[in-house]
């Protein structure tokens, strides 16, 4: 698939865009919890899932997309939304508890719903799939070319959720594509003890669709299997499994002491940062010059930070606000 | 029986486990990160290096398979613990627990014995927002063929663990998070108490008198027995004497304990971190309805979430979950 400059140009940004966002994000988090870490103070209390060293899937993947296609997300899913294109502002603010938040303060970071944008996420393991099942059934019942992406961790692939939807989305021909993260860790439990198949993507086997597994985290060929999956949905000719191997530089939340997780592990992977790689495939191809990528990361500095200003200046909801929007 | 040693109520669950493991081979462990973790909550702390892989088993992110896979193992003659971390993760797997656990000794006429321990995370009011903060039990005590067992205190659960332990009969096991003593999440200290190094059992069906009192008796469980008990103080200071019961099992229910304290205080206030409608709340109150309407010298009062997901923003979660203020209010207007 053919890489215009613009996507270049955006895809750089938007994972600057998302690593500083979540770099500010543990900064954040810590104020009003030192000395003492007390998980419920501070303006950012409750758990916080960072996705830096992840930007790679959902960049990759979300520069096939429109905006009348849906993506469903996980727990960890800042890198999501800012990919499909939710406003950093209300998403800033929706995090930090504000009434000018996506959700009005009542969401929070693992619960963002921008319906305008079709973005949604959930706390629950292996709950992405389904909905994203039931957005591409619509689209297909609507005669709509939309399709619906799926995302989550390979500790999802071992949930009923994960084979019941490939399975549906497989016999309905559904314009669905599902995007494995092998960020290689459920929590505290490796993919090695917890999963039967070192690769996921053979799975897609058993359910008579194509499946392939990214390796290294590469933007670039995530970028290229996406879009034949995106495009192969778009024409009607069903569903798509791709797993990427991908970096979770911070740990599964704020706080994790992450004793299971080898010393140097994360010193290991930040060696191979994929933006900076990313920056040397673009420059060594001739994409785009070093100013040009240097413009780009300036304005992705200036988006978050002007985010999270707008987050903290904004008020919180009044308290009766909780007794609202359990109906409509 | 009680010596100077104090625990929190991690540790005390955690040792409970471990010296029924050390007593009967047949125990077991399994979960999401109950191995090298030792649990998110910290409930497995120490199993893993004393007992090994084979007896505290880190499981997939497969529910429906591994809590499944316990009643199997239960009805062979193992014993198994269960810990799926919050108790807001069991939509996934809930055929399994309401459709075979509860009713499987039942559909046996009593032939099947299903000695299974399943242990899960409850509560709020540290900003998890609405899918990690739930309290949900009264959907267990619900369903006929499931003890429901509710600790406040690191007494407590280690009494009532090894009551679970031994139980033939499934047993559903809540702790909530903000009593384990852990040292990222704020506690009362009130949750720490002694507890004796042997082992101990607290019967299931048996009430507990946290603080006695005259003028009003406050039911509750896990989270709001410590609200309740600061609000009593509250109110000594006014002159008003608040008794706070702490049912610490919702299956079998202490009834009688409940009647007793009622009939001495005529005054009823439920207090419940679970949602309103169709709960603990509403059980407690039917309890007196029932069985002594004369003694009650003002209407039951209840305070619960009012029925509405619990929010992330700390102003709304402030709002909907009991506090202590809430608590002294409710009792202070039963009362004068």
């Amino acid at each position: 698939m053919a890489l215009t400059k613009d996507t270049v140009l955006w895809m750089y940004r938007t994972m600057w865009t998302i690593r500083l966002f979540e770099e500010r994000m543990a900064e954040i988090y810590l104020e009003g919890k030192t000395p003492a870490f007390d998980i419920g103070s501070g303006p950012v209390p409750g758990e916080m899932h960072l996705s830096a060293g992840q930007e790679p899937v959902a960049v990759g993947v979300c520069a096939h997309l429109r905006k009348d296609d849906a993506v469903i997300g996980t727990h960890r899913a800042h890198h999501f939304a800012i990919a499909k294109g939710v406003d950093l502002k209300k998403m800033a603010a929706e995090i930090f508890g504000k009434v000018t938040g996506l959700g009005r303060g009542k969401g929070g970071h693992m619960h963002l719903f921008d319906v305008e944008n079709k973005f949604s996420c959930s706390g629950i393991i292996g709950a992405s799939l389904p909905p994203a099942c039931g957005a591409a059934l619509a689209y297909k019942k609507l005669g709509k070319d939309s399709v619906a992406v799926a995302f989550f961790g390979e500790g999802a692939a071992n949930q009923g959720s994960f084979h019941e939807s490939l399975n549906l989305a497989a016999i309905w021909r559904l314009p669905a594509v599902f995007i494995c993260e092998d960020n290689a860790w459920a929590i505290s439990v490796p993919k090695s003890k917890s999963t039967a198949v070192a690769d996921n993507s053979v799975r897609a086997a058993g359910y008579g669709i194509p499946g392939v597994r990214i390796p290294e985290n590469d933007v670039l060929a995530v970028y290229e299997a996406a879009g034949e999956a995106v495009a192969r949905a778009r024409r009607g000719e069903g569903p798509s499994l791709i797993e990427v191997e991908t970096y979770r530089f911070f740990g599964h939340f704020q706080g994790d002491p992450e004793v299971y997780r080898p010393k140097d592990e994360v010193k290991k992977l930040r060696e191979k940062d994929p933006i900076p790689r990313f920056a040397q495939q673009v420059l060594g191809r001739g994409l785009a010059t070093a100013e040009e990528l240097d413009a780009e990361k300036e304005a992705a500095a200036r988006a978050v930070e002007e985010a999270i200003a707008f987050a903290r200046e904004s008020p919180y909801p009044d308290p009766q606000e909780a007794l609202l929007h359990v109906f409509v | 029986m009680r010596n100077g040693r104090q625990l929190t109520m991690a540790k005390a669950i955690s040792e409970a486990i471990a010296q029924e493991m050390e007593r009967d081979e047949r125990v077991f462990v399994m979960g999401e990160d109950v191995g090298v973790y030792g649990g998110i909550f910290g409930a497995t702390q120490g199993l893993y290096e004393r007992f090994g892989p084979e007896r505290v088993m880190d499981t997939p992110i497969s529910e429906t398979a591994f809590i499944g896979a316990a009643i199997g193992a239960a009805a062979e003659g193992l014993r198994p613990i269960v810990e799926l971390m919050f108790v807001d993760f069991f939509g996934v797997c809930m055929d399994q627990i309401y459709n075979h656990l509860a009713k499987n000794t039942y559909m046996s006429g009593g032939n099947m014995r299903l000695p299974v321990v399943l242990t899960t995370a409850i509560g709020g009011g540290y900003s998890d927002a609405a899918q990690h903060s739930q309290c949900l039990y009264s959907i267990f005590a619900h369903v006929p063929g499931l003890k429901v067992v509710i600790p406040s205190t690191a007494y407590d659960a280690k009494g009532l663990m090894i009551s679970a332990i031994r139980d033939d009969n499934p047993v559903v096991y809540f702790f909530h998070k903000g009593l384990m003593g852990l040292g990222w999440m704020k506690y009362p200290e009130t949750t720490i108490t002694p507890v004796p190094e042997e082992p101990y059992t607290i019967p299931f069906g048996q009430a507990d008198v946290k603080r006695e009192g005259e003028d009003v008796t406050i039911v509750a469980v896990a989270m709001m027995v410590h609200r309740a008990l600061e609000a009593a103080e509250q109110l000594e200071e006014e002159g008003i004497s608040a008794e706070v019961l702490d049912l610490r099992t919702l299956v079998p229910l202490d009834r009688k304990a409940v009647l007793d304290s009622v009939r001495k205080t005529g005054r009823l206030l439920v207090v419940d971190e679970d949602y309103r409608s169709f709960g603990l709340t509403g059980e407690i109150a039917a309890i007196v309805a029932e069985e002594a309407p004369e003694v009650l010298k003002k209407p039951v009062k209840r305070l619960a979430v009012p029925d509405v997901p619990i929010p992330f923003s700390r102003p709304l979660e402030n709002f909907v979950i009991p506090s202590v203020d809430a608590i002294s209010g409710a009792a202070r207007a039963l009362v004068v």
